[in-house]
């Protein structure tokens, strides 16, 4: 982005539905469907006013039943139709498991690669914002785990304008993890240039020489007010946006744990066979003799999503961050 | 809301016998439903205020929604079971749940609120439609044990859309298992009206499930109260599964996070706010002289003094000890939440020292 492109302040909220506008405008065959995505714009607004400018038959109320919802993308999709769908919260996903595992992940191989699965499935996950039970779940790592599914996380308004174009225009099937409660962040998006890059990439956001912060989605602005932070007591961090869990690409990460011999990976999701467990051994594998200390992990308990007066409790924040980043430059 | 439904009290308050729903309507009755719809209703009015001042996360309002609740938990026996949503404050009311157990839930101090084994209410379920299927196994078990109950099964229209909900049907057809379902019709799921879900009335969709089914005037408490008795006296006997469709109305938002002016005609309200459930009790009271205003300030004072209870005891109400989260992960000890557990609890340590 050059100095001269001009740019408009965006909520991720803003920047999402801009983004869809823009696909769909590109391309007839790209429609939307979901729970209450039509006149009330979705429950978090990511989809107003697309239904009254792209008509019913491309923004699509569905009935309640999001295992209706995904298996009939299938079939839209085995059309020609690049189906964008909305799971309202990430714990009601589950009722659509069945067909993103068994199905949208496996179609293009069990098909010997003859029908692809263009599809997003958006979801918005994660705590924060004070809500009821299945309302702030981080379940991405059952999605990474599937092979045939891509999953792509935005970490800020600008990012997510990119991106949800770019999982749109993947012929493979892509979850995409919505941070919840970085819905409301504003960042500058650039709504003119040709859209570029490559989503399934990891970003290195800062480099620091001492301590290599990993983190994606909701955590990324944790670590980036903890490497702040940190710098305030002379301690340098890297941090890095994993942006994509499947395809992960850990090249950055590894380069940059190489020159901090120290790496922290940061999520909300339980530690426990986490995305952090995959980073962890790959940085140790790779950097085993570059390591100044163990990887540490922060993360979720080994519990269910607690009830919200806990969270403050049970989520990473900067002060776990910068508790770890004590751990590994302690040793 | 066409004429097939069932109806024994008419809006303006005519009571009108029917002869498969016989119903005895005693003074005593009609106080108690009366009383029941008040207290209820003053619970749901203050957790909207309580969620307006940010001493509670979210509401359910159940306004409009009363009657066919009210009327339906009364048609349980003690023994009986129910399993429900999170709109079902008059049913949480009639059997037993003190309001400020069930307002730890939305205030976020708890996942637990009522005991169920003294309520004999499930813990509600929020994933729309999962405990439809939760309703039919543990009318299984009330089989096997040759006990003399049965299950109530609450979901609402949007629900029947649901695998879970389709799935119950059919399992509970070919048990005979002793449930009734209850479908509150209330016109919306959050802002998708009922006729996404359905191009029939819902009711018309047991037949396929050979399962018999009767529609409702959701908003008359006593034709609720009649056909589910009638239906899970049936089910007791064995003579299996039943399906209710009440036919009534979400006169609120959603929840206290939704903004019902997107999507829906205010005309609307003004039409089934005349359909007023508490207004159609107190005009059959009327009729009958069963209203005096002794009993209405009774009844009064005792909804300020439940208000007040509520207010008393949610607001300013004490955060949980951290490490209660880490509580009834398991009913056996697990080596990972009690590493979790302890080393939330040094952290914790660390901070306060610091
Ligand atoms: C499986 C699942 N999907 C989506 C939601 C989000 N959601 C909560 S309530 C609701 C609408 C429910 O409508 P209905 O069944 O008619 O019950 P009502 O709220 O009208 O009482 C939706 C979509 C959910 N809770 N569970
Ligand atoms: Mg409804």
């Amino acid at each position: 982005m050059t100095s001269m492109t001009p740019t408009t302040s965006m909520t991720m909220v803003q920047a999402l539905n801009a983004g869809l506008r823009r696909a769909m405008e590109g391309d007839p065959k790209v429609l939307l469907m979901g729970e209450d995505i039509g006149p009330l714009g979705g429950v978090f607004r990511v989809t107003d006013g697309l239904q009254k400018d792209f008509g019913e038959d491309r923004v699509i109320d569905s009935p309640l039943a999001e295992s209706g919802i995904v298996g009939t993308a299938v079939g839209l999709a085995m059309r020609g139709y690049r189906p964008v769908l909305e799971i309202q919260f990430d714990g009601f996903v589950y009722p659509a498991f069945d067909q993103i595992v068994t199905m949208v992940a496996k179609h293009h191989y069990r098909s010997g690669g003859i029908t692809p699965m263009p599809m997003v499935i958006r979801i918005p996950y994660g705590g924060g914002i004070g809500a009821v039970e299945h309302h702030s779940e981080s379940p991405e790592a059952y999605f990474a785990h599937t092979p045939g599914l891509r999953v792509l996380t935005p970490a800020d308004a600008a990012e997510a304008y990119v991106t949800i174009q770019q999982a749109i225009a993947s012929d493979d099937p892509v979850i995409y993890f919505e941070p919840k409660r970085r819905y409301w962040d504003r960042a500058e998006v650039d709504e003119v240039s040709p859209i570029s890059g490559n989503p399934w990439s990891s970003r290195v956001l800062r480099r620091g020489s001492d301590v290599t912060l990993v983190a994606y989605g909701p955590m990324v602005r944790t670590c980036l007010e903890a490497a702040d932070a940190a710098a305030e007591d002379g301690v340098e961090c890297s941090v890095i946006d994993l942006r994509s869990l499947s395809p992960l690409d850990l090249d950055p990460v590894v380069a940059d744990v190489q020159g901090t011999g120290r790496c922290i990976v940061v999520h909300e999701a339980p530690v426990m066979l986490g995305m952090g467990a995959e980073v962890a051994a790959e940085v140790t594998r790779r950097c085993f003799f570059h390591l100044e200390a163990p990887v540490e992990r922060v993360g979720g308990a080994y519990i269910p999503y607690p009830p919200n007066r806990f969270e403050q409790h049970y989520l990473p924040d900067v002060d776990r961050v910068l508790d770890a980043i004590d751990r590994v430059t302690a040793v | 809301m066409t004429e097939d439904v069932i109806r024994l009290l008419t809006p303006e308050g005519e009571f009108r016998a029917h002869p498969d729903y016989p119903i005895e309507v005693s003074p005593d009755l009609l106080r108690q439903l009366y009383r029941d719809i008040i207290l209820t209703r003053r619970t749901d009015i203050e957790s909207t205020a309580l969620q307006r001042t940010g001493e509670l996360g979210l509401w359910c309002p159940v306004l409009g929604q009363e009657g066919v609740q009210i009327g339906a938990a009364h048609a349980m026996r003690p023994s009986d079971y129910g399993f429900t949503t999170y709109r079902e404050l008059g049913i949480f009311h009639v059997r037993g749940v003190d309001p400020v157990e069930l307002l730890h839930l939305y205030r976020g101090t708890s996942h637990a609120s009522w005991d169920p084994r003294r309520v004999g209410l499930g813990i509600f379920t929020i994933v729309i439609g999962s405990h439809a299927l939760h309703s039919v196994g543990y009318a299984m078990g009330i089989q096997r044990d040759g006990a003399d109950e049965a299950v109530l099964s609450c979901f609402g229209d949007g629900a029947t859309s649901t695998g879970d909900v389709h799935e119950a049907m059919v399992f509970a057809a070919a048990f005979n298992a002793p449930v009734v379902f209850l479908v509150q019709n209330n016109q919306w799921a959050i802002s998708v009206p009922v006729t996404r879900q359905t191009r029939a009335p819902l009711a018309t969709r047991a037949a396929g499930y050979g399962i018999p089914s009767v529609r409702i005037d959701g908003n008359d408490v006593l034709a609720a109260l009649g056909v589910t008795r009638v239906l899970l006296d049936r089910a007791r006997e064995g003579g299996g599964p039943a399906f209710i469709e009440a036919v009534t109305y979400r006169r609120g938002p959603h929840t206290t996070s939704d903004d019902p002016t997107r999507y829906r005609d205010e005309a609307e309200l003004d039409h089934w706010a005349s359909l007023d459930p508490l207004d159609r009790l107190r005009r059959h009271m009327e009729r009958v002289g069963a209203l005096d205003p002794a009993f209405v300030a009774e009844v009064d004072a005792e909804a300020d003094a439940l208000g007040e209870r509520l207010r008393e005891a949610i607001r300013g109400m004490a955060d949980p000890d951290p490490l209660g989260m880490f509580d009834h992960v398991y009913a056996e000890p697990h080596r990972q939440v009690t590493a979790d557990r302890a080393a939330m609890a040094d952290y914790l340590a660390t901070v306060e020292g610091s």
